[in-house]
């Protein structure tokens, strides 16, 4: 049992506990389900700077950092507890690429010479985590809602705009990773 | 136990409910009012989301490259399969009319589109495709120890700041 828990769990598993968390929040308290509401209830609690777009009770929507908060528990507890013994697997056609750029490390799920703070101080580390990062606060707020909110919550409900910002949220995906992210790792 | 239920206070000319709802698709729709440990149900619900995250490699950048290159099925089926069990899920709850464990209907309101969703949409999957992450995500992957994501999870938030500093001026 333990050992099945600790391998990489297959896509259906992840898939469907992930498309239960629509009813879970429905049920538990009418709530919608998405993840990036919550920057901008940071962004409401700690710096509104009398911008209306931050005006509004964001105590109502502590809930949500309730659910980040389990996020984050929950991967502290995985990490500490179910953590996969073996390596991270790479589509070798990606791990040639990568290597390409001198990006070798494959143990864990992130690189780490983009993820840790050495790679944090490079240049293409910094524009990766600060710029990516950077769009995606800014483009999720935007399209008015993330993955969560447009792709699952947005499709669970038959919204077509939804369908829309997830074909876009793909198309700049494509894009980037194809051609500007090969630019940014050769610096 | 006694639960303390309290209709929201409507503060006259307060398009709250209003401004909030045109900008994202995850609004709480409760109008009812608990003590703040209720949302210790949420907590639960987070953690198994984060445990999922990590077990199937949703956090990890090599995944949302293969995704993105087309090397892997793996993510397509996650995504693919919580849509579906979404979609049947909202289905049930509309078709026999499902009310939350608090008694309170579940409601839900049409989406309207604007050109928001095209160009944030394509800025979002950039971000996705350049830190391998969305939102939900970047807490998972601080969360396996990973600190330095707190500085791309502080750019997102500076991000949206700044979406909302010029809204006005931006198309949608």
């Amino acid at each position: 049992m333990l050992q099945i828990l600790q391998q990489p769990w297959p896509w259906y598993v992840a898939g469907a506990l992930i498309g239960l968390i629509v009813p879970a929040l429905l049920l538990l308290g009418n709530k919608h389900f998405g993840i990036s509401a919550n920057l901008r209830h940071a962004c409401a609690a700690c710096f509104p700077a009398g911008i209306k777009f931050f005006r509004y009770d964001w105590k109502k929507e502590m809930w949500n950092f309730f659910f980040v908060g389990g996020i984050l528990a929950g991967a502290v507890i995985t990490a500490l507890l179910l953590p996969n013994p073996d390596p991270v697997v790479v589509n070798p056609a990606l791990a040639k690429e990568l290597a390409g750029y001198g990006i070798t490390s494959q143990g864990s799920l992130l690189p780490a010479e983009l993820f840790s703070w050495s790679g944090l101080f490079s240049l293409r580390g910094s524009i990766l985590l600060v710029g990516g990062g950077f769009l995606v606060g800014f483009g999720s707020r935007y399209a008015g809602g993330c993955t969560s909110g447009h792709a699952i919550m947005g499709l669970s409900n038959l919204q077509w705009p939804s369908l829309v910002a997830t074909v876009m949220f793909m198309a700049g995906g494509f894009i980037t990773a194809n051609l500007l992210l090969p630019l940014i790792l050769h610096l | 136990m006694q639960t303390t239920i309290q209709p929201v206070k409507q503060v006259p000319g307060n398009a709250d409910f209003e401004v909030r709802s045109l900008d994202t698709i995850c609004i709480n729709e409760s109008v009812q009012r608990h003590p703040w440990w209720y949302n210790f149900k949420y907590l639960a619900v987070g953690i198994v989301f984060g445990v999922v995250f990590i077990k199937a490699e949703i956090i990890s950048w090599f995944r949302i490259q293969e995704m993105f290159r087309l090397q892997s099925f793996h993510m397509y089926g996650v995504i693919g399969t919580a849509v579906l069990v979404g979609m049947i899920s909202v289905w049930l709850i509309r078709r026999f009319n499902i009310k939350t464990i608090h008694g309170e209907e579940i409601t839900f309101h049409p989406k309207k589109f604007n050109r928001g969703q095209v160009y944030g949409g394509l800025l979002f999957g950039a971000g996705w495709a350049l830190t391998g992450a969305c939102p939900g995500p970047l807490f998972a992957q601080i969360g396996t120890g990973a600190l330095v994501v707190g500085v791309v999870l502080l750019s997102a938030v500076a991000g949206t700041w700044m979406y909302g500093y010029f809204r006005e001026k931006l198309p949608h």
